[in-house]
This record gives structure tokens, C-alpha cells and sequence, in this order.
């Protein structure tokens, strides 16, 4: 033990170049060794049971049904259309899923500003409600209490806004889809577009010639009336009824599984995007509320053109995992027998019991829809970014 | 000597400013749009309140909640071994309020206004429970003792100060004796982890997933942190591929390939295999909280504590750390809640915590259809659960609150 001088070699132990090196191969060299240890013991575990792996599985005929379809599907087709089919259900639970958790977060999270004593307390309680409580009972609730409650008995239940449920369904009011219909919806499309185009040439007009705009907004209100006369009775709404042999007639049906399963998600996720919203907006300083306020912006257009495009920038990252925990989450369908990827998959993984090839591929999917959503959100979050000089 | 205060004259704030109108006119009728929304509001809540309310007291049958108690809270814990249970509650009783009393030694009043009030409710609550009378005493002998043991920590921690330390050493030996009272052993007999259930066996999940995925999760960002890129990559595929599949695939990996993966012969207990599972998955969340902390610690902590002679792992753990956390214990413990949450998933592979308990007793022709009574019940219990981790919190980061 001799103290060191200037002109003595460092142990190479205490050399940091040969530590660094050291440390990662130590690292990486236990991780071959436990792969190794796991996939030499499946091989063998396989060649014990007799099979091999591989996918040649996905072209037998699976067998068995699946409850709600949109594309054609028998129960004799090969297990990679039932994997298809039921990961068009999932796509379809998770799209429609987005609107409405966007819906009821972006409103529950702005009306906990409102100054309303009422609204923000109910706000309140919903979110920590739902916050505090595990989905998977939310779920559970939503279809054993709430609309199995409904339709007790073979009853079917009437809500307010016309909607009938019962044992076989939840139905809603929707368009009759007669060619009328289709016309219609392709002239609120481009009604749309062309109120945008409209709207953007005002702001120009006014911000570049100081004009009034008056035309422009008569042209947006004018087809404002028309989309909205166009919207009533252009699409041939068509209400849900009881028809005499005691059947619902009508409307469109959605699965008790998937009206619950939809529901469950969007509340509890809902609630999250809502204190997301809630914190981007109180992270907009107050000076922008009050400036905005000096150039004479009622509270709503403040809102509207200076404090939530702000407050776009915080929320967008956030919102990107809570769209992607409602993909997972939808997983859950499992639980209440919607047949989503999820159930599929487990019914294919009991069939055939290729575990290790079943789990890889639903766990590339869910990967693959992540990426997806990462890929768009962070799209989106491009736009909203200040654009600086 | 005494000088008279100047005397200010205040007049009365005008009668239309104070009182109940005042506040309904500024609070609910401000505008002509709000006075309609509180007045459909008002409706709707009005209306659903009496609708819950005499469906509470006529159609539902509460029966099931008390006939079932034992089944919510313990499972099929064997009868004749509940005292163990009472001996764990005690334990943790004495223990928190010891800890309690400790860490608020220099506080003027041990038990404020409002700790009174919830004693009281949780008093009112134990002598009301629809439990055997002796079930119905030890829940407020336990009561009891909490209150003693922080009155005793208070009067002891005052003598000596230095004691404070030895609580996390206790918290930590309380962990094996609990352990060991649950599972048995050593002169206990054995109960099986397939008898465990209930909010035992949420609580057990809970706690030992916490307990393992908080060193985990840490050294992960650690690690995504990095100078050498080996560990950082096999972070960042870690982290990236938990994080983007759900849960559940996570449970039949360990349901279903991990006994692949393993030797022939040998099983592993399907209650560990989850708690494994459930782990690595708020590991991964975990590791992505702390990262967002040890991102906020400026780089000049890092230097000064090289400058002041630390090494690159003492400057971390004694530096950069302690910074880090403390800045991401609200989403720290977020993700503990919905750890809590997330044991509800181990019910879909079998397990019988409360939420699988809840679906084996609906399951019995006696309670058929009772949804809405028993979901209440355990959701108002995980309710209580999630929300006091919350409250803690806040707590917790009011008091490590050093900024000015």
C-alpha cells in the first residue's frame, strides 16, 4: 500500500476507460446467458411436446366464432383472418374510443373553470371517482350493473335521447343511410371545407386590410343555417322503436360489449385527459388572460384563441399516453367478452397452446399500434409548437 | 404608555354582497347561460340522487355485503388462523402510530380538528360494522392503539430525537414478520398462497410490487440515463417494450412462457409469477417518472459534488437522487395507484383478490345479480385505498418542500 505518486500506473480496476467496458460487457454477457438458459429450455420443452416453432398455425381453420363482425368471417376461416377480424373490433372500439374520451376530457377539463359552483364540484367528483377506482370494476360496472340493469328481465329499457336498450343491444338514433343520406353527408363535407377556407380568408382580410369581414360571416352563417337544416333532416334520422312483435327497429345497434367496453374506456380516460387539460390550461400564465382581456376578449374568446392554443403545447405530449393507455386498455375486452385482439387470441393460444407464438404476435401488434399513435401524436405536437424565429 | 389604535371605521359590506343569496346569486346564478346550467344540473343530480336512493333502500339487497365479509377481506384465509390477521393489523397499527407520533414530535397539537373528525367517523364505522361483536371490539381496540402508540411516539421522540432513524429499520423488520405471519413456516402452520384472497391478497400484490419495482424502475432510469450505451439500449428496449403492450399480455407471458422457459419439473408459484409480471410492467412506467426527475436536476449538481471529490456513483446516489425523487413523487405515486388498480387484472388469470372474490360470490346462487351492491362496496374500498395513497402525497410533498 503505497500512496500513489504522479508517475505511478493506475490499477487498471481503477481506470475508468477499462471499468466502462468492463461494466457493459459484465452486463451484456449475464443477459446472453439468461437468453440462452431460456430459449435452450424451450427448445427442449417443445421438442418434449413434440412441435416446433413456427407460425404455420395462422392457416388452419380456427374453429370457433367470433361474436360480432364487420367483415365476413366463418367459423371454418384460417386463424389469421379471425386474428383480422378481431383486430378490426379492436381498431373499431379504439377509433371510436379517441372521440369521445377527447370529447368528455377536453369539456371535463375546462369545466372544472367554469364558475359555476355546481358543474365544478360534479366535475370534481367524477374525476376523483373514476381516478381512484380500478377500470377493470368500471368495466364490470358498466355492463353488469348499468346495462344489464337496464335490460333486466327482457325488458328494454328507454334513456332520454331515444335510446333503447335491452338484452341484445344498445340502439341509437342514426341515419337510414338511403342515397339522400350519402348526398347529404358529402355536402356537409364540403360545406365544411369551405367554411374553413372562408374562415381562414377572414382572419386574413382582417388582419392584413383591417377589413370588417362582415361578408365573410354572413357567408359562414348562411351555411352554418344550411348545414344545420341539412344535418336535421338531410340525413334521415331514423329513431329506434318497438316494433309489434316486441323487437327494437331501426337505429343502430351496438353490442351490450361494445357499448360498455366504449363507455368504460372513454369515462376512464376521460378523467385523465381532464386533468391533463386542467394542467395545461393553469400552466398559461396569467398575464395572457389579463392581456387578452385588455384587448377587449370576452372570457370565451379568450379561451379560445389565446389560452388553449397555449395551452395545446403542455397537453399533446401528455394526451399521446393516454391514447395509447386506451389502446392497451381496450385489452381489457377480454374481461366482459368483447371480442377484441385480446380474446382472440387467448381462445387461439387454448386451441392450438403455442403460447410462445400466439403472445409474440399480439404483443407485436399492441407494439405496432403504439408506434402508430406515437407516430401521429408526435405529428400533431409538431404543429402546435411555437414556431420560432 | 398604551397608545390607542387608530380607529378605523368599517362599514358593513352591502347586504347584497354577504350571505346565502349572495353566494348562490355569484356562485350559481351569474350569468343567464350558468343559471340554466345549475338549474339542469340541479335537475338531473336531484333526479339520479332519488333514483339511487330508493334503489338503495328498496330493491337492493345488501345481504350480500355483510354475509360475505370475511370473503372480501381475507378469502379463503382459513378461519381458525385469523388471529394472525388481527396480530398484522395491530402490528401495523402500533407501528404507524409510533410513526406518526416520531415525525410529528414538534408539531403544537398531535391531533388537529380534522383527524378527530375522520377518528371519529372510522370509530363510528368499526362499532357499526356488520361483524361479530368480538371483530367489532378489536376494530376499535386497534383504533385505540394507533392513538396510544402516537401519543407514546410523541412523548418518546421528544427524549430522543435520534429514533426517527430506527423507524425505517423497523418498517423493514415489520415486512418479514408480516410476511411470515401470512404465509406461516417456522412454528406457524402453512397456508397455502391459492387460500390467500380478498383485500389480503390485493394489499400483499400491492405492497410487494411496490416494494420490488421502486429499485427497479430506479435503476432503469439510471440506466436510459447512461454514458454507456450498452445499458442504455438494453433500458431503453426494456422500458420502450413494456411500456407498449398492455398489462395483461405481460400476465400470460408469466401464465403461460415462463413455464416454458423454465427447466422441466420445475413450477413457479403462479401468485409470484404475477407479482414478477406486475413489476416489471410499473418498473418500466416507473423508470420513465424518474427520468423526468433526474432530467430537472441541473447539471451543476453533478459537478459540484465531482468537484467536492464524490465519485460518479456517490454523486448520484447521495447527490442527484435524492433531487430527482423528490421531484416526481406526485407521478411516483400515480403509478403506484394504478399499481393498486392494475392487481385487478391478476383476478382474469384466476387469482382471487377482491375483485376475483367479488365475481366467485356472484357467482353463488344465493347473490345472483347483486352487481351494483358488491361493486359498490369494493369500489368504495379501493376508493379509500387510492385515495389516502393520493392524499399522502401531497403530504408528503408539502413537508419535503424546500422552496421558498
Amino acid at each position: 500500500m503505497t500512496p500513489s505518486s504522479s508517475g505511478e500506473k493506475i490499477p487498471f480496476w481503477r481506470d475508468d476507460r477499462y471499468v466502462r467496458i468492463a461494466v457493459q460487457a459484465i452486463v451484456v454477457l449475464i443477459l446472453i446467458v439468461i437468453f440462452g438458459f431460456f430459449s435452450g429450455n424451450m427448445s427442449r420443452n417443445l421438442q418434449q411436446q413434440g412441435r416446433q416453432f413456427n407460425f404455420s398455425f395462422l392457416l388452419q381453420g380456427a374453429g370457433f366464432n367470433i361474436g360480432e363482425t364487420i367483415i365476413p368471417y366463418e367459423t371454418n376461416s384460417p386463424y389469421y383472418w379471425a386474428f383480422v377480424v378481431s383486430l378490426v373490433n379492436t381498431l373499431r372500439l379504439i377509433f371510436v374510443g379517441f372521440i369521445a374520451t377527447t370529447v368528455i376530457g377536453v369539456v371535463a377539463g375546462i369545466a372544472s373553470f367554469s364558475n359555476n359552483w355546481l358543474l365544478r364540484k360534479l366535475n370534481l367528483i367524477y374525476v376523483e371517482v373514476v381516478r381512484n377506482t380500478p377500470l377493470l370494476l368500471q368495466l364490470y360496472v358498466w355492463y353488469f350493473a348499468i346495462f344489464f340493469g337496464f335490460s333486466d328481465k327482457g325488458n328494454i329499457a328507454q334513456l332520454p335521447g331515444s335510446v333503447l336498450v335491452s338484452k341484445k343491444g344498445i340502439v341509437i338514433p342514426w341515419s337510414n343511410g338511403s342515397p339522400i343520406a350519402w348526398v347529404s353527408v358529402a355536402m356537409l363535407l364540403i360545406g365544411a371545407i369551405a367554411a374553413f377556407f372562408i374562415w381562414r380568408r377572414r382572419i386574413k382580410l382582417m388582419e392584413e386590410q383591417g377589413a370588417s369581414g362582415q361578408r365573410e360571416f354572413i357567408a359562414l352563417v348562411s351555411l352554418g343555417v344550411v348545414g344545420l337544416l341539412l344535418f336535421l333532416f338531410g340525413l334521415g334520422w331514423e329513431f329506434p322503436k318497438i316494433a309489434a312483435s316486441g323487437n327494437v327497429e331501426g337505429g343502430l345497434r351496438m353490442s351490450l360489449e361494445y357499448g360498455s367496453m366504449l363507455a368504460g374506456l372513454a369515462f376512464y380516460t376521460g378523467a385523465f385527459i381532464a386533468e391533463i387539460v386542467r394542467a395545461g390550461i393553469q400552466s398559461v400564465s396569467k398575464g395572457q388572460w389579463e392581456a387578452a382581456k385588455a384587448l377587449g376578449l370576452q372570457p370565451a374568446s379568450s379561451m379560445r384563441l389565446v389560452v388553449f392554443p397555449q395551452a395545446m403545447r403542455v397537453i399533446i405530449p401528455s394526451l399521446s399516453s393516454q391514447y395509447m393507455n386506451l389502446a392497451k386498455n381496450s385489452s381489457l375486452a377480454l374481461a366482459i367478452g368483447y371480442p377484441d385482439i385480446f380474446a382472440t387470441s387467448q381462445t387461439s393460444l387454448n386451441q392450438t397452446g403455442r403460447a410462445v407464438e400466439v403472445i409474440l404476435l399480439i404483443m407485436a401488434v399492441y407494439l405496432t399500434i403504439s408506434l402508430v399513435i406515437s407516430v401521429i401524436m408526435n405529428l400533431l405536437n409538431q404543429t402546435v409548437q411555437f414556431r420560432e424565429r | 404608555m398604551t397608545t390607542a389604535p387608530p380607529s378605523i371605521t368599517s362599514s358593513r359590506p352591502p347586504a347584497d354582497q354577504v350571505g346565502a343569496i349572495a353566494w348562490l346569486r355569484k356562485n350559481l346564478f351569474n350569468s343567464w347561460f350558468n343559471s340554466l346550467l345549475t338549474v339542469i344540473l340541479g335537475l338531473l343530480l336531484v333526479r339520479s340522487l332519488y333514483g339511487f336512493l330508493s334503489w338503495a333502500t328498496t330493491t337492493a339487497k345488501w345481504a350480500v355485503i355483510p354475509a360475505n365479509l370475511p370473503l372480501f377481506f381475507v378469502g379463503r384465509y382459513p378461519v381458525a388462523q385469523y388471529w394472525r390477521i388481527w396480530v398484522i393489523i395491530s402490528l401495523l397499527a402500533v407501528l404507524s402510530g409510533l410513526s406518526w407520533g416520531i415525525l410529528s414530535r414538534n408539531m403544537a397539537k398531535l391531533f388537529d380538528r380534522n383527524i378527530l373528525i375522520a377518528f371519529g367517523i372510522a370509530a363510528a364505522i368499526a362499532v357499526l360494522a356488520p361483524t361479530p361483536v368480538p371483530f367489532r371490539i378489536l376494530l376499535v381496540g386497534v383504533l385505540g392503539l394507533v392513538l396510544a402508540s402516537s401519543w407514546m411516539g410523541r412523548i418518546v421522540g421528544r427524549r430522543m430525537p435520534q429514533l426517527g432513524q430506527w423507524l425505517s429499520l423497523g418498517w423493514g423488520l415489520s415486512l418479514l414478520v408480516v410476511w411470515w405471519l401470512i404465509a406461516g413456516g417456522i412454528g406457524l402452520p402453512g397456508v397455502k398462497t391459492n387460500d390467500w384472497g380478498g383485500l389480503l391478497l390485493t394489499m400483499f400484490m400491492s405492497v410487494s410490487s411496490i416494494l420490488l419495482c421502486f429499485p427497479l424502475g430506479i435503476l432503469l432510469a439510471l440506466g436510459r440515463q447512461s454514458s454507456l450505451p450498452a445499458l442504455r439500449w438494453i433500458s431503453i428496449t426494456f422500458i420502450e417494450v413494456i411500456r407498449g403492450v398492455p398489462l395483461i399480455t405481460l400476465l400470460f407471458v408469466g401464465a403461460y412462457m415462463v413455464p416454458l422457459f423454465l427447466p422441466p419439473g420445475i413450477r413457479f408459484n403462479q401468485l409470484l409469477l404475477a407479482v414478477i409480471s406486475l413489476t416489471l410492467f410499473s418498473a418500466a412506467y416507473l423508470a420513465e417518472n424518474v427520468r423526468g426527475g433526474l432530467q430537472s436536476v441541473p447539471r451543476g449538481q453533478t459537478e459540484a459534488a465531482n468537484a467536492l471529490g464524490l465519485n460518479s456513483v456517490l454523486a448520484t446516489i447521495l447527490i442527484v437522487l435524492p433531487q430527482a425523487l423528490k421531484v416526481s413523487i406526485p407521478t411516483i405515486v400515480g403509478q403506484f395507484i394504478s399499481l393498486v388498480q392494475d392487481t385487478t387484472l391478476v383476478g382474469l388469470l384466476g387469482a382471487f383478490e377482491m375483485l376475483g372474490i367479488s365475481r366467485s360470490v356472484l357467482a353463488n346462487p344465493a347473490f345472483i345479480g347483486r352487481y351494483a351492491e358488491v361493486y359498490l362496496f369494493i369500489g368504495a374500498i379501493y376508493w379509500i385505498l387510492c385515495y389516502a395513497m393520493s392524499l399522502g402525497s401531497r403530504r408528503l410533498e408539502k413537508q419535503l418542500n424546500t422552496t421558498h
